[in-house]
């Protein structure tokens, strides 16, 4: 029972996270603002990440929380670029 | 052994020259050079005993015995004769050179290069394999070429060295081509087994494709019609250069050459026409250019080529008897020549000048050094009692002898008496000219002097050498001639006599007519000579050198150019699209060629979220696509969203490794960009949008071919995919990852164990892309527009300055006041994890690469966090360091093994047992990997800090432009 329950609730989950990475591409395709561009990468990695949780947690195997920790750890680096690309106009000054 | 060691001496004692003796003593190189040549020397004369009377001495290593290349070095009688000749006019030139070399001049260059010749020259003369001949031959015209060219800074010299590079350098080309034809007919390289099948050659229909290449190769180095002009123009090398090179053993190779496959190439109607009409013109012309040359080494340069072309045209006869005479004659001719070239070396450096008009009368100053160049001029015109006069009447005997009935045959004697003469002329003038007649007046150095003795010795034991050879031939050079004739002709060794007086016949009749007609030319000509200008008349502004530079003009000039704008570009986008439909035809043709038909599309077993997520990435890249050209900024944006998409399919695919390294990559490539972006130019606004037909068809057309790649690519993969996994060489990597490679992450454990040679190969390149990247942004100057700060920061800067309680740069140290603190605290976070990533590696996802990446990214956050200047402040990155200490790693690694007796690159693993961790893998692998690791932090790191300075740097150069922008 329980199993079932868990399997309803992954394709759930893993449609809900589908569903929201798809509305972040549309954000970062129309825009407008170029913040809204940025802010939607970040969402699209976030979720990335926890659509990757969940590939773990159906298939059982540790090994895919790898890609999940490195996203989690890294991904923020590429938007921390942008927005200060953003605010200064240069990534390093 | 010792042939080896013969060959090898001097290009050991050419890299001392130059590595060791970085001093200015001009006197150290000199005694090593001596200390080198005259080891060589005796090392030659004590094989002796076993080169006598036809025996050899004989060394092979094996190198690719697959394809007959061997290095086999041999001596035999005539060899040694040679190397003799070669080490011993060496050792004098060396001692000569001592005192002839200036003070200003960059002695051990000199040195290193004469003794690098040195050894190439043995290195033909001992050569038993032809192509391993061929090799040393090149060496000596590049050698040549670095000796002509020594005083770099004088046009003629570098023309001259050019000039002899060229004509030499196609003459070696031609020589190795010839070369392989005469191994293809033989069927051996080895020169024994070529010598031995002469009927084989002779009768093979390849034979005139193989004589011609050859003798196109000997014939240029010997200087002979029509390739002889550039040797008068390598006369602007140094004087013992050409004492050395020019007179004595490098053209001589080409003669040597002659004789050394006489007995395979010799004795055919084509060899007596093609050899005989070079070598007689050669005789006669260089003969008559000589008379009228006006520089000293000019009139000798030309003399050579005549006696080169009188050993050629001896060659030609196919007789027995006259191989004799060449060889005879080549020994004599370098002691003559050398010692007559080191005689107009001390004139021009006591007098300053080799202008024969303006030196007279020197014998009153020169009196020893005149004494010794009179002998050595009477040598060259052939008077009895001196070496010249023997081998010039052999010469003349065969001369009169009938050998192949013709014209050319016919007209020999004649030809040789009025060459003969010629060189009676030619040395009459420069002895009479240079030693007697008035005091000179117009000196450069007027009041020459004697040189130092030892500058005179190598002369006075040269002289003394035509002297004995002159009167008692058979006791001097006869044994030694002897054993070179015998490995040389083998049973076909004729009976001969070097006795001087023959009785009154006809050779000394012809003698005595060139010796008196050629002293009548000298006296009727005497006074035309003394003032006309260089060169003989008629010819003289008519010469192979002024076709030689046309021809090379019109090549290497016109054609050339022609070539580039017609068929070269320096647009970006035709080279693209020739690139993309090159590589578009490349794969259609080919699979269309093996029968490839693309199959049906199906549907089935979709995951649905797995093609949502495809869908995704999809709209993403189409959309990067679409903004690329105006909207940078969305494209990137959009570009991120493409890669992240990509990693996720390698985590749904079961390849956890590669989406690993896939990420970190893309934050990084990100980055990379992103710092790129700043120094493009801004979007033109006034550029005119209306687009014009041909700009319409030419984006319609890129956009086909866009298209058509991309749906190529398509179906390719598509079709590899669907094709059920062939039993390659993946499962051998599988089962062999843990018993022989120690890993269970079989990806790493081929990166750096099964192909470790390949990954080191990668880095190398990494380092080297790195490296250029650094080098091109040094110089980088961005789009006048993008020079200036960005608007954001002029903005944010003129709030702080309109502020007097805020000091400049407030503003975004308080935008950045928290990110920053979590961004310094994740420094350790982030390091602690590369090296999670590297030591797990071998087992599981992970690896160098990855942690090398993660740990550039760490960082790369400090400078985020604080910019150049705070994070250079507190963090001492050298990427070099790493970079270096990576490359010696991975290299140190790999030959570890050789120390315990493996492969370079044999790995071994075990597991430690470590405090608080467990076990830990450690394969020698993992020292390979750190290599790998250190390597990408320090390329990565010090491309990202290079285009990061530029704002530092630009910042300068805008401070600097400043002041320039005011006084405008």
């Amino acid at each position: 029972m329980s199993h079932t329950i868990l399997s309803w609730a992954m394709v759930f989950a893993q449609i809900c996270l589908v569903l929201a990475m798809a509305l972040a591409a549309l954000r970062m395709a129309r825009g407008p603002r170029a913040q809204d561009r940025v802010l939607a990468l970040d969402t699209l990695y976030v979720n990335s990440m926890l659509l990757l949780m969940v590939f773990g947690i159906r298939t059982g195997k540790v090994i895919y929380f790898e890609a999940s920790l490195v996203i989690g750890m890294l991904g923020f680096v590429a938007t921390v670029a942008l927005a200060k690309f953003l605010m200064r106009g240069e990534v390093i000054e | 052994m010792i042939l080896v060691l013969l060959v090898c001496l001097p290009f050991v004692g050419s890299l001392a020259a130059v590595v060791l003796l970085r001093t200015d003593s001009r006197v150290l190189a000199a005694r090593m050079a001596g200390a080198v040549t005259f080891v060589a020397l005796v090392l030659t004369a004590v094989l002796y005993p076993s080169v006598r009377d036809g025996g050899k001495v004989r060394l092979d290593l094996e190198w690719l015995p697959q394809l007959g290349l061997n290095v086999t070095l041999r001596m035999d009688g005539f060899a040694w004769l040679f190397a003799m000749l070669v080490t011993g006019i060496g050792f004098l030139v060396v001692l000569y050179a001592r005192y002839y070399m200036s003070e200003e001049d960059p002695v051990p260059r000199f040195f290193s290069f004469l003794l690098a010749f040195m050894g190439s020259m043995l290195g033909i003369v001992l050569s038993g394999n032809i192509i391993l001949l061929s090799v040393f031959w090149e060496l000596t015209s590049i050698f040549s070429f670095l000796l002509i060219s020594y005083w770099h800074n004088n046009a003629a010299a570098r023309d001259g060295a050019r000039m002899a590079l060229t004509i030499t350098g196609i003459g070696g080309f031609c020589l190795l081509a010839g070369l392989l034809v005469l191994g293809h007919i033989v069927g051996s390289y080895d020169l024994d087994v070529v010598l031995a099948s002469g009927d084989l050659i002779k009768a093979h229909p390849l034979y005139l494709t193989a004589l011609v290449l050859i003798l196109i190769g000997a014939l240029t180095k010997s200087a002979q019609v029509p390739f002889h002009f550039w040797l008068p123009n390598a006369m602007a090398a140094p004087t013992p250069v050409s004492a050395y090179l020019h007179s004595a053993t490098m053209v001589k190779a080409g003669v040597f050459l002659l004789v050394r496959f006489w007995p395979a190439l010799s004795g055919t109607y084509e060899w007596f026409m093609l050899v005989g009409i070079a070598g007689i013109s050669t005789l006669i012309l260089g003969a008559y250019f000589a008379m009228f040359q006006q520089d000293l080494k000019g009139l000798l340069a030309y003399s050579t080529i005549s006696h080169l072309g009188l050993i050629t045209t001896l060659l030609s006869l196919g007789s027995p008897l006259a191989a004799v005479a060449a060889i005879f004659h080549m020994m004599n001719h370098a002691t003559f020549k050398a010692s007559l070239f080191m005689a107009a070396g001390i004139i021009d450096h006591e007098t300053g000048t080799r202008d024969m008009r303006r030196l007279s009368g020197l014998l009153k100053y020169l009196p020893i050094t005149g004494t010794l160049a009179m002998v050595a001029s009477a040598a060259m015109a052939g008077v009895p009692l001196l070496n010249g006069f023997i081998s010039k009447e052999m010469f003349f005997a065969e001369a009169v002898e009938t050998h192949a009935d013709s014209v050319l045959d016919r007209i020999l004697p004649y030809v040789a008496t009025l060459a003969g003469a010629f060189s009676v002329a030619y040395s009459l003038r420069f002895i009479h000219m240079v030693f007697f007649g008035p005091p000179p007046t117009d000196l450069p150095k007027p009041k020459p002097h004697e040189p130092p003795h030892w500058m005179r010795f190598p002369i006075e034991f040269l002289v003394l050498a035509c002297l004995v050879v002159g009167i008692i031939p058979s006791l001097s050079i006869g044994p030694f001639l002897h054993s070179a004739v015998i490995s040389v002709l083998g049973d076909r060794t004729p009976e001969y006599s070097l006795a001087i007086w023959h009785g009154i016949n006809t050779p000394l009749i012809m003698s005595l007519i060139a010796l008196v007609g050629g002293a009548a030319l000298y006296v009727v000509m005497k006074d035309y000579l003394a003032k006309c200008d260089n060169g003989p008349p008629l010819f003289r502004h008519l010469g192979g050198q002024r076709i030689f530079e046309r021809v090379l003009v019109t090549v290497s000039w016109k054609w050339a150019r022609w070539l580039e704008s017609n068929l070269g570009t320096r647009h970006l986008q035709p080279q693209l699209r020739l690139v993309a439909a090159a590589g578009f035809l490349a794969g259609a043709v080919s699979l269309y060629l093996a029968g490839f038909s693309p199959k049906p599309l199906a549907f089935k077993d979709v995951d649905p979220i797995f093609a949502a997520v495809w869908a995704i990435g999809a709209f993403c890249a189409l959309g990067a696509a679409y903004q690329a050209k105006y909207h940078r900024l969305a494209a990137l944006v959009l570009l991120g969203g493409a890669g992240i998409t990509t990693c996720i399919t390698f985590v749904w695919l079961s390849a956890p490794d590669l989406a690993i390294t896939q990420l970190v990559v893309e934050i990084v490539t990100t980055v990379l960009l992103l710092l790129g972006l700043r120094w493009l130019p801004k979007r033109s606004e006034k550029v005119d949008n209306s687009v014009s037909f041909s700009a319409r068809s030419r984006r319609f057309r890129d956009f086909l071919l866009a298209i058509s790649c991309g749906f190529g690519m398509f179906l390719f993969s598509y079709a590899i995919m669907t094709q059920p996994v062939p039993d390659a060489i993946a499962s051998y990597f599988l089962d062999k990852a843990y018993s022989e490679g120690g890993g269970r992450n079989v990806v790493n454990v081929i990166l750096v164990d099964f192909r470790g040679f390949d990954t080191m190969g990668e880095i190398a390149v990494l380092a080297i892309v790195a490296l250029t990247v650094f080098a091109l942004l040094r110089r980088f100057r961005p789009a006048p527009d993008s020079i200036e700060k960005p608007e954001q920061q002029r903005i944010q800067n003129a709030f702080d300055a309109e502020r007097p309680e805020r000091s400049a740069g407030d503003t975004v140290r308080d935008y950045l006041l928290v990110p920053s603190v979590i961004m310094q605290w994740m420094f350790p976070v982030i390091a602690t994890f590369a090296v999670y990533l590297f030591l797990r590696g071998h087992d599981l996802p992970g690896g160098g690469f990855a942690a090398g990446i993660t740990m550039a990214i760490a960082f790369l956050l400090q400078y985020l966090a604080g910019g150049v200047r705070w994070a250079e402040d507190r963090l001492r990155i050298l990427p070099l360091r790493w970079m270096g200490f990576g490359l010696i790693m991975a290299a140190a690694t790999g030959m570890g093994a050789w120390l315990l007796g493996y492969p370079f690159l044999t790995t071994h693993s075990q597991y430690i047992e470590v405090p608080f961790i467990g076990k830990v893998p450690a394969a020698s692998a993992l020292l390979f990997d750190l290599g790998v690791f250190s390597l990408v932090v320090g390329a990565t790191v010090l491309i990202l800090i290079a285009l990061a300075h530029q704002s530092v740097r630009m910042h300068r150069v805008r401070g600097l432009d400043a002041p320039k922008a005011e006084e405008n």
